[in-house]
C-alpha cells in the first residue's frame, strides 16, 4: 500500500464516512440549535446591558463593567466547565447543552455589550440635544434617534464577534454535547479511524462559510455612508 | 419690568462649568413677537444663555419662565415645556437615518401624539413653509447644508412653538447658502414668531431685529435697537466689537 493510499484510507475512508454521516448530520442540527440560541440570547442580553448602562446609574454601571470584563477575560471553555461541574454542588444540574449555551451566551453578551455601548456613545451629542429640544424623553431619544444610528455602526464588529463566539459551540464536545465535534469524536473512537473528523470539518464549513460570507456582505452593506 | 406680554423671562442666570463662571447674572426679558439678536465675542456666553432657556444646560442659579411655565421648577414636565420652545443648532443635528419628513414628524408623533397621517400632513406643511416640500423624501445626506438647516427649522416650527431659539444657524454654512436660511428666518419673523437669535449675521440683525443684545464675559453689556447699537454704541467693549465686525 502506497503512502497516498494509506493517507486516503486513514482520513477519507468511504466505509467509515458512510456509516457515520448520519451522526454528523445530527450533530449539525445540535450545533445550529445551540448557535441560534447563543446568538439570540447573547445579543439580546448585551443590548439590554448597554441600554441599562446608558441610564448612567453609577453603581449599576460599575457592576455591568465588572461582569462584562469578567466574561471577556475568561476563556469560554473555563466557563463551560465551571457551570457544568460547579453548579451541581448547589443542586443545579445543567445539561452539557445548557452549560454550553449559557457560557457562550454570557461571553457574547459581554462582547456585544461593549460594542453596543461604543455605538451608543459614538452618536453625536447634537443628536441627543436636537431630539430632547423637541420634547422627546430620554428613552424616546434613545430608541428612536440614538439606537438606530448606533446599531448601524455596530453591525460590522458585531458580525465578526458573533461568528467567532458561535464557533465556540465546538467546546460543547467537552461536556458531552452531541454537536458536530462531539459526534465526530465518538465516531473516531468507535471506528478507530479519523475520517469522521474530516466529515465534521466539512460540516462546520457548510454551516459557517455561508455565515462568514453573509457577514462580509452585511459589513459592506451597512458601512456608514455620509 | 414684568410686562404682561413678555414670553421669556430669564432673571439672574448664573452658569458655572466647574471653575469656569460662564454666565454672571444675566437678565433677559423677551416680549411676544419680538426678535432679539444676541451678539458678542466667542466665549461670551451667548450660546450657553440660549441653551439655558430650554434647559439643555442647567443654570447654576436664577429663574426662567417661558410662556408662563417655570422652566426650573422640579414639578415642571420639561419634555412638555420644550414643545413650546423650538431650537435650531449650528450643526443642524438632523437625524441622518430618517428622511426630511421623518425628521419633522418624529416629535409630532412621539410628543404631540399625532397619528402618522396627521403628522405627515403637518410635516409636509412645515417643509412647505421652508420651501422644501419637494425634498420630503430625501435624507440629510442628500441635502445641501442650507437645505438641512431649513429642514431643522421645519422640525421645530411643526410643533408650533411659542418661541424659537437660533444658535448660530448660519455659521456652518457656505456663504452662498446663508441667504436661503435667512430668508426662511425672515418669513418666520413676518409670521409673528418670537425669536432669539445668536448669530454673526450683522446685516440680518440690522434689518430684522427689534433689539440687539451685546454680551461679553458672561454678562449683558448693553442692548437697544439695532440702529443705536451699531451706529452709536455706548460702551467701549461694544464699540470695539462692532468696529471689528464692520471692518470685514
Amino acid at each position: 500500500m502506497s503512502n497516498w493510499q494509506r493517507f486516503l484510507e486513514t482520513f477519507f475512508n468511504a466505509k467509515v464516512m458512510v456509516k457515520y454521516w448520519p451522526d454528523i448530520a445530527y450533530g449539525m442540527l445540535v450545533t445550529v440549535e445551540l448557535a441560534v440560541l447563543v446568538v439570540i440570547s447573547g445579543l439580546a442580553a448585551g443590548l439590554f446591558l448597554a441600554l441599562i448602562r446608558s441610564l448612567a446609574i453609577r453603581p449599576l454601571n460599575w457592576l455591568i463593567i465588572f461582569v462584562v470584563d469578567l466574561f471577556r477575560a475568561l476563556p469560554p471553555l473555563v466557563i463551560i466547565v465551571l457551570i457544568y461541574f460547579g453548579f451541581p454542588s448547589i443542586d443545579v444540574t445543567p445539561s452539557g447543552f445548557v452549560s454550553t449555551w449559557m457560557s457562550l451566551a454570557l461571553v457574547l453578551m459581554a462582547f456585544s455589550e461593549e460594542i453596543f455601548w461604543a455605538g451608543i456613545t459614538s452618536v453625536h451629542k447634537g443628536q441627543w440635544e436636537a431630539s430632547r429640544s423637541t420634547g422627546l424623553s430620554f428613552g424616546q431619544t434613545l430608541m428612536n434617534v440614538v439606537l438606530p444610528q448606533a446599531l448601524r455602526l455596530t453591525i460590522p464588529p458585531l458580525t465578526n464577534r458573533t461568528i467567532a463566539i458561535t464557533k465556540g459551540t465546538a467546546l460543547g464536545s467537552v461536556v458531552a454535547v452531541n454537536e458536530i465535534l462531539g459526534q465526530a469524536s465518538s465516531a473516531v473512537s468507535n471506528s478507530y479511524n479519523p475520517s469522521p473528523l474530516i466529515l465534521g470539518a466539512a460540516a462546520y464549513l457548510v454551516l459557517f462559510l455561508p455565515v462568514v460570507v453573509l457577514g462580509r456582505w452585511i459589513e459592506k452593506k451597512w458601512s456608514w455612508k455620509r | 419690568m414684568t410686562s404682561t406680554n413678555s414670553i421669556v423671562e430669564a432673571r439672574g442666570i448664573h452658569k458655572h462649568f466647574g471653575a469656569l463662571h460662564v454666565l454672571k447674572g444675566v437678565d433677559l426679558v423677551v416680549a411676544e413677537r419680538e426678535l432679539v439678536f444676541v451678539i458678542g465675542p466667542s466665549g461670551s456666553g451667548k450660546s450657553t444663555l440660549l441653551r439655558c432657556l430650554n434647559r439643555l444646560e442647567e443654570p447654576s442659579s436664577g429663574s426662567i419662565v417661558v410662556d408662563g411655565i417655570d422652566m426650573l421648577a422640579a414639578k415642571t414636565d420639561i419634555n412638555h415645556a420644550r414643545r413650546r420652545i423650538g431650537m435650531v443648532f449650528q450643526s443642524f443635528n438632523l437625524y441622518p437615518h430618517m428622511t426630511a419628513l421623518g425628521n419633522v414628524t418624529l416629535a409630532l408623533r412621539k410628543v404631540a401624539g399625532k397619528s402618522r397621517d396627521e403628522a405627515d400632513a403637518l410635516g409636509r406643511a412645515a417643509l412647505e413653509r421652508v420651501g422644501l416640500a419637494d425634498r420630503a423624501g430625501h435624507t440629510p445626506g442628500q441635502l445641501s447644508g442650507g437645505q438641512q438647516q431649513r429642514v431643522a427649522i421645519a422640525r421645530s416650527i411643526a410643533l408650533e412653538p411659542r418661541v424659537m431659539l437660533f444658535d448660530e444657524p448660519t455659521s456652518a454654512l457656505d456663504p452662498e447658502l446663508v441667504g436661503s436660511v435667512l430668508e426662511v428666518m425672515r418669513s418666520l419673523r413676518e409670521s409673528g414668531m418670537t425669536m432669539i437669535v445668536v448669530s454673526h449675521e450683522m446685516g440680518f440683525a440690522r434689518n430684522a431685529a427689534d433689539r440687539v443684545v451685546f454680551m461679553d464675559d458672561g454678562a449683558i453689556v448693553e442692548q437697544g435697537p439695532p440702529a443705536a447699537i451699531f451706529a452709536d454704541p455706548q460702551h467701549e467693549r461694544t464699540r470695539a466689537f462692532i468696529g471689528q465686525i464692520q471692518r470685514h
